[in-house]
């Protein structure tokens, strides 16, 4: 039992010095027992995230940011005295590895919930083990299959923008504004495939024109290859739709062979960790999509509040728009906890169900059939110049009200409405 | 899709040597060392990778890319000179896979430690300058820093073979490459010409990792993928032989590539495809010397 109570307090040393002198002055008190019950069951949460591998940069922001709520929760006194705790592992972006963490979560660790995931393959595979569990998960990725009925279940939430909302966004501005001709470079798994879906979906509507889609493996390190077919196609749009260090690697190398000068390039997601690790270069004029920028802050009370207790915690750094997920999806967790008054289930579910928050980035809300989170899409472009900090990396240049409009509807993803 | 002309096939073919010229240069270092030492380096993926962080640090204390060319290969040149000495050097005379397994559990250390010292998030590294930029080859547009990858490759490749075949002291490696017993009856210190030859592999991988780190940035596991294909290389161009290594390098650049032109899903496959063709045709690939292995 008092090994118990040290792991608990290994979330930060102050913590594990409070307990310890705690326990001290407690060890002969006839609450002893009282306390360490307490102590023994912190509300777990598991966090399967790709920390090492071609998205390990945004990864890292997931965890940052999830400890973020995870540290509000307890420093407001937790479930009545109740702590939480985040128990993070790496899922090495590899669908069986995720799931066999993600069971023995589950199985070993006892977790509450699972909130984690970054990648539209891999979250799929987290989901059919929670759900077969009946454990909450709530997803901090992009994917369109997870809303569709085949893979959702009352346990299933959706945190993160999907394929669908990003592209149809992102769509809209770019084909109004740069042209019909669109030529797409597309990483070959459910991201980019669901991507290239909803961006000719929405090209539907400005009669936009195919030239052709190549598609690469995830984690390519050379595009050199397919550079000059897509130069030749002689496209106004070039649509990038990879991620992490793929979309890094494929923008920098597409700048190297003069691509920028004649084509607009758009990418349905722009990472901000990979701006940042990929430098500014490479990402100048592209025009993408993003859940969260840290400059929304002017507009939103609770972007400001956010932004200011990441800087606290990290030596003045800024969330990331996937650290922002992190953040969203565990702290919704948490609140739905608190509002349920309990860690069963099914009230956590209701709860959730019931949410209407605004958290970090204006309102949202869990939609009613498929529990993805209706909320605001951001179209930013990169910056190279009049960057005011090391986190001034994007332009808002629109954004996407929250509408279910923007959506799929809840029968054609096959749930009954 | 439309648009296929002898311009946009003549670019690829380009592209496809530039991208072999990376090749041949990561798999020269692992032929050399394989052909002379018989040792199978799997840490060369991670002495390339070495070689673009200590440019990277290079860079940030104030150096700039044409001192780290010199730099680089002679920081990771003398770091593999130590790897020999006191790592690989007790395995000799224990057969293959024993500096075979150490090398494999030396690259996760290196991965690690570069992961402790940079942390896990990749870096940008800019093309120098004057390097940036596309120019017309002829048939289209190609970058400038890729022209000049492919020029260093040149160089290295003739600096190499000028040593190997010109000098006395290559003279005496290509000696104890065949038969190293006849070489140490004749009064040679068979073990530094060992020593040495470890060295410039190493020094040519972190050669290699400074080179490509201005094509795709810096982080802990680049030197993983091409290890891969690098083995691939070697495999086909016949263990340990140079020469084979140049060609098959080459000419897997260039088969990725006119996959990638036709069926871009399937330019990954190819590669090992091709291997196990030629591995088919011929298993002891292009140059190699039967029965290295056994």
């Amino acid at each position: 039992m008092t090994k118990k109570v040290t792991k608990a307090g290994s979330i930060s040393r102050r913590r594990l010095l409070t307990t310890a002198s705690a326990g001290a002055a407690l060890a002969v008190s006839p609450f002893r027992i009282n306390l360490l019950q307490a102590e023994e069951a912190p509300i777990k949460i598991g966090f399967p995230v790709p920390l090492t591998g071609p998205y390990g940069a945004e990864a890292q922001d997931q965890v940052r940011a999830g400890q973020l709520a995870i540290a509000q929760f307890n420093d407001a006194g937790g479930l009545n005295g109740r702590k939480a705790e985040l128990v993070v592992r790496d899922d090495k972006l590899n669908p069986g590895e995720a799931a066999t963490r993600t069971l023995e979560l589950v199985e070993k660790e006892k977790v509450n919930f699972v909130v984690g995931s970054l990648s539209a393959a891999v979250q799929l595979a987290i989901n059919n083990v929670t759900k077969e569990r009946g454990v909450i998960f709530n997803s901090i990725s992009q994917s369109d299959a997870i809303n569709e009925a085949a893979d959702f279940s009352k346990y299933t939430f959706h945190e993160a923008l999907n394929p669908h909302m990003t592209s149809g966004a992102v769509g809209r501005y770019a084909f109004a504004k740069f042209g019909k001709k669109v030529a797409f470079l597309t990483a070959d798994y459910a991201y980019g495939h669901e991507m290239v879906r909803g961006f000719l979906e929405v090209g539907k509507e400005f009669n936009i024109e195919n030239l052709g889609d190549i598609r690469h493996p995830l984690g390519t390190t050379d595009f050199s290859t397919l550079l000059p077919r897509l130069q030749a196609l002689k496209p106004d749009i070039l649509c990038i739709s990879n991620f992490g260090r793929d979309q890094q690697i494929a923008l920098k190398q597409a700048t190297d062979f003069g691509i920028k000068k004649s084509i607009q390039i758009i990418a349905p997601l722009l990472s901000h960790a990979s701006r940042v690790a990929a430098g500014p270069q490479a990402f100048e004029g592209v025009v993408g999509g993003c859940s969260f920028y840290w400059g929304i802050e002017d507009e939103f009370a609770s972007t400001k509040a956010f932004n200011d207790a990441f800087r606290k915690m990290y030596d003045g750094k800024l969330p990331t728009d996937y650290g922002a997920l992190g953040y969203g999806g565990v702290r919704t967790a948490l609140e739905a906890v608190k509002g349920a008054g309990s860690v069963e289930t099914d009230k956590v579910v209701a709860a959730l169900e019931a949410l209407k928050y605004d958290y970090y980035k204006g309102p949202q809300y869990y939609r009613k059939c498929d529990h993805q989170s209706v909320q605001s899409v951001l179209v930013i472009k990169s910056k190279s110049k009049d960057m005011k900090n090391e986190s001034d990396v994007f332009e808002v240049l629109s954004t996407e009200e929250p509408n279910e409009k923007y959506v799929r509807a809840c029968e054609a993803l096959g749930h009954k409405s | 899709m439309a648009g296929l002309s002898f311009d946009l096939i003549a670019l690829q073919l380009f592209a496809g040597l530039a991208l072999g010229a990376i090749y041949v240069l990561f798999a020269i270092g692992l032929s050399l060392i394989f052909g002379m030492l018989t040792v199978v380096n799997f840490a060369h993926g991670a002495f390339y990778m070495v070689g673009a962080y200590v440019g990277l640090y290079l860079i940030s204390i104030g150096g700039n890319f044409w001192i780290c060319l010199v730099a680089v290969p002679i920081a990771i040149g003398l770091f593999g000179l130590v790897v020999e000495r006191v790592l690989i050097r007790p395995l000799y005379g224990r057969g293959i896979d024993y500096p075979l397994l150490l090398t494999f559990g030396l690259s996760y250390v290196m991965v690690e430690c570069v992961r402790i010292a940079f942390g896990k998030t990749g870096y940008p590294f800019d093309t120098p300058e004057v390097l940036q930029g596309a120019v017309d080859i002829g048939v289209g547009y190609f970058p400038l820093y890729r022209l000049f990858v492919i020029a260093a490759t040149a160089v290295v490749l003739l600096a190499l073979w000028l040593f190997l075949e010109k000098t006395s002291f290559g003279l005496i490696i290509r000696a104890g490459a065949r038969d190293p017993q006849i070489v140490r009856i004749l009064g040679v210190d068979v073990s530094r010409v060992w020593l040495i030859v470890f060295g410039i592999g190493t020094a040519i991988a972190g050669f290699a990792g400074l080179l490509a780190a201005p094509l795709q940035g810096v982080i802990p596991e680049m030197g993983g993928t091409i290890l891969a294909e690098a083995f691939v290389v070697t495999v086909v161009g016949g263990m340990g032989s140079i020469g084979g290594a140049v060609l098959a390098g080459l000419l897997v650049g260039v088969v990725v590539s006119m996959t990638s032109l036709f069926a871009p899903e399937m330019a990954k496959v190819s590669i090992f495809a091709l291997m196990a063709i030629v591995l088919i045709v011929r298993p002891q690939g292009f140059f190699g010397r039967a029965g290295l292995m056994s």
